[in-house]
């Protein structure tokens, strides 16, 4: 089924011309195929060669990913109809390089922007008007159904995005998430920007994902630039992801028991989360793990002192963060609110390719560290965090499995660092028309950059594909039927990026 | 006199009593907290500015939120606090003081519904829900005092001469009451697990979300009104429940305050320890306020008498 496609490891590059080529025709047919068959796809767009708009599509299956290339065509026949994982993606083609989808169940502009060839507008938007909002929303009628607007900006501290909530009473019955305030055009961007100030933009795509984007891109670089990389930074950027991972799971477990009212827990795991954002802080500097991985090594490196100090600090948490966790899912009210709420049932999360904890709580088995590992992750064995359950409670379980797992392997790291400065190589020059997808494991899960390069080894077209990206459309789904009421604690329980899915 | 007193300094430390069941959640939270007099800051705070109006709102909006306060303020004034007599009393008080409540609910429910945004229909369809379920809760309760005392004021029920209290003998179907009259408290002033008064998330809010539309002066009566909303409560409750010294003893306002002081604590301690409930569990919640409060009535009508 694969046989028209190239097998490649993840973060392996390739020459552009080793891509198979089909004719669009052929290309449809396997695509499709391969959706169907069981294989996810990790990235599905469109890049300008010489006046020649190509399309990609990178699946992966198990241990692999399969690329394939053909002409873009100016419109064809809908894939989404066929198989929902392409709905987002079909979106992003259409917005991005004006290739129409033909009878597309609700082709509508993705992120608000004219396209990047400058050709006429599939969605007929005009752009002149900032404010975005030129666009029909789902809508039902009938007696007793009413519509719930809200935001784009919100009560909280949050992103902004807009959330039309179809509902009869309490009930929803359909929501449709419109996102796009926050597209600040990272894709196009990279391209002009010099080569130092890159890892900079690349931080700021997703400000709570920033190890994990930067590591992505440092991996993305040192294969296209063939630049070996020391195994003291490999434990330093695995140390530096897990501690990303931790503190996000740790504050989203409090930001969860905040929704419900559940008052000890939420103040316990706020204060926790920034116990580890602070050990990032004495790391390098930043809470957030800024200018901490570059390409080539990373910025910083962990002492005898430090190590010493985050073992023992690092025991003391573990003990309080499983205190409160016992605390937490053992309250029966805390019970009835996480468990059944929020479903989202095992073959639904697969027909819509979710990623991350959110899919391995619809009991997906699938982890970027253990299935297609990179750097230190080929050394470590990873315990995947599965639940069978599908609701908020289980994605709150895969999130408490997922710190406590990521504090043992913090733990081992530690624990082997040499302590010595490894030399880095900082002058590196990418390979010409080469390609690279490289994934990553970030917190909320599947994180992909792929890099195309031209003849003079300037990149061509660099894609993000930030988890978000996957999983928003998990969540209006999981939202049918449930609660208006509820919908907090199931956004809380999925908290996806919109930064990361705006780009 | 002493009553006048007695009204008035309560009226007065109604928002320090709060902010106590603030204090005790911060203690919870592992947390300082914020300091006791927050309240009269934010008061102040907001008494400094001037109120916004939308567009989209008519006089209703304007006047709703002072006929709430005056109806909360008028039927404070029924209430014999520390066993003292009320300023107002009348046979059938009780009945007028619980309507008057209501008719203040009315007004906060249509203010929300003047507004026109669909958050504050949903709060306010919401209150009306579960308010007219707290309600017929109150009312098994007032049945309950009514055989013991024959009478339907408040005064008659709480004075020094009184039958209706915990620790007199034979009271003993009394504690069941308390603690119907303590999850209506919850459920009408909106209080954790019923509703969250803490929360910005308008979707799950019941009472909050009625006011968002509010601001400056308007949002400080607002504010006033629930302090002494939960003093109304609070205090009823503690009438039921504070150990009294005999008639005209110094040692009952003691007392009186004291029982109160432990029911703002207790309410802290329950927001604390408790998660919220789903929305639609929240009806039977009420449903067993009412159960409650039956079960003490047939075991008054069978023994206590």
């Amino acid at each position: 089924m694969d046989k028209n496609f190239i097998k490649i490891k993840n973060g392996e590059n390739i020459k552009v011309n080793q891509i198979p080529y089909m004719e669009f025709d052929l290309f449809y047919e396997n695509v499709l195929q391969l959706a169907l068959n069981g294989y996810s796809i990790i990235h599905y767009f469109a890049y300008n060669d010489n006046f020649q708009t190509r399309l990609i599509a990178v699946f992966r299956k198990q241990n692999f990913l399969y690329i394939a290339t053909t002409d873009a065509p100016d419109e064809y026949q809908n894939l989404t109809e066929k198989s929902i994982k392409f709905h987002n993606y079909e979106r992003e083609l259409a917005e991005e390089f004006a290739i129409k989808t033909i009878n597309h169940p609700w082709l509508k502009s993705l992120r608000y922007h004219s396209n990047f060839l400058g050709k006429t507008d599939v969605f007929g938007n005009d752009y002149s008007n900032e404010i975005p909002g030129n666009y029909e929303f789902y809508s039902i009628t009938g007696e007793e159904i009413h519509e719930v607007g809200v935001g784009p900006v919100h009560a909280g501290i949050i992103e902004p995005g807009h959330f039309r909530f179809n509902c009869i009473g309490e009930k929803i019955l359909h929501l449709e998430i419109q996102l796009g305030y926050q597209h600040r055009g990272i894709e196009k961007q990279i391209l002009q920007l010099k080569k130092s100030a890159l890892p900079i933009l690349i931080e700021s795509v997703a400000g709570d994902t920033s190890i994990a984007n930067s590591l992505c891109f440092s991996e993305a670089i040192e294969s296209l630039a063939n630049v070996e990389v020391n195994e003291e930074y490999e434990k330093i950027r695995g140390i530096a992801l897990e501690l990303e991972r931790i503190a996000n799971h740790v504050g989203d477990l409090g930001a969860l028991s905040g929704d419900i009212a559940f008052l000890t827990a939420a103040a316990y795991y706020g204060r926790i989360r920034g116990e580890f954002l602070n050990i990032l802080l004495e790391v390098c500097g930043n809470r957030f793990g800024k200018g901490f991985i570059r390409p080539g090594g990373s910025k910083f490196l962990i002492n005898i002192n430090q190590r010493r100090l985050f073992l023992n600090k690092l025991k003391k948490l573990k003990k309080e963060i499983i205190e409160i966790a016992d605390m937490l899912f053992n309250n029966a009210g805390v019970l009835s609110r996480f468990e059944s709420t929020g479903i989202i049932e095992t073959d639904i999360a697969n027909d819509l390719g979710l990623v991350g904890p959110v899919a391995r709580a619809s009991n997906l088995f699938y982890d970027v560290r253990y299935d297609l590992p990179t750097g230190i992750y080929r050394n470590i064995s990873i315990k995947v965090a599965t639940e069978k359950n599908c609701d908020v409670m289980a994605r709150a379980l895969v999130r408490y499995k997922e710190i406590l797992h990521s504090l043992d392997i913090i733990e081992t790291l530690l624990n082997n660092l040499e302590g010595t400065k490894p030399n880095k190589n900082i002058n590196y020059s990418l390979s010409p028309n080469s390609l690279v997808v490289s994934v990553q494991e970030a917190w909320r899960g599947e994180l992909s950059h792929c890099i195309i390069t031209d003849p003079d080894g300037n990149i061509l077209r660099y894609k993000i594909k930030d988890p978000s990206f996957n999983n928003w459309i998990g969540l209006a789904i999981a939202m049918r039927n449930e609660e208006i009421s509820d919908f907090p604690l199931c956004n809380k329980s999925f908290n996806l990026s919109y930064c990361g899915h705006d780009l | 006199m002493k009553s006048l007193i007695l009204f008035l300094t309560l009226i007065v430390l109604a928002p320090l009593f709060s902010a106590i069941m603030l204090k005790i959640k911060a203690f919870f939270a592992g947390k300082k907290g914020i300091p006791l007099l927050i309240n009269y800051y934010t008061l102040i705070k907001l008494i400094q500015k001037t109120s916004v109006y939308s567009i989209s709102t008519s006089q209703i909006f304007q006047v709703g939120y002072l006929i709430t306060l005056a109806t909360t303020l008028t039927s404070l004034l029924f209430l014999p606090f520390s066993g003292l007599p009320p300023l107002l009393s009348f046979n059938g008080d009780i009945i007028f003081v619980l309507y008057l409540m209501s008719l203040g609910k009315f007004f906060t429910l249509i203010s929300a519904m003047d507004t026109g945004s669909s958050f504050e229909g949903l709060g306010a369809s919401r209150e009306a829900f579960f308010s007219f379920l707290a309600e017929s809760a109150f009312f098994m309760v007032i049945i309950s005092f009514f055989w013991f005392d024959e009478k339907l004021s408040i005064a008659s029920y709480f004075m020094a001469n009184n039958k209706i209290n915990v620790w007199n003998n034979y009271n003993f179907p009394l504690p069941l009451v308390g603690i119907s009259l303590f999850l209506i408290l919850l459920t009408e002033n909106s209080r954790v697990p019923i509703d969250d008064p803490a929360t910005h998330l308008e979707l799950t809010m019941i009472h909050e979300v009625m006011i968002l539309d509010h601001s400056g002066p308007a949002l400080a009566f607002i504010y006033i009104n629930s302090y002494l909303k939960l003093l109304f409560f609070s205090s009823f409750l503690t009438l039921l429940l504070f150990p009294r010294f005999g008639l005209d003893n110094k040692w009952n306002i003691a007392s009186f305050y004291i029982t109160l002081i432990c029911i703002y604590i207790s309410i802290g301690i329950t927001e604390s320890i408790m998660a919220r409930f789903k929305l639609n569990k929240v009806p039977k919640f009420l449903v067993i306020t009412f159960s409650l409060a039956t079960f003490a009535t047939i075991i008054i009508m069978g023994f206590a008498r």
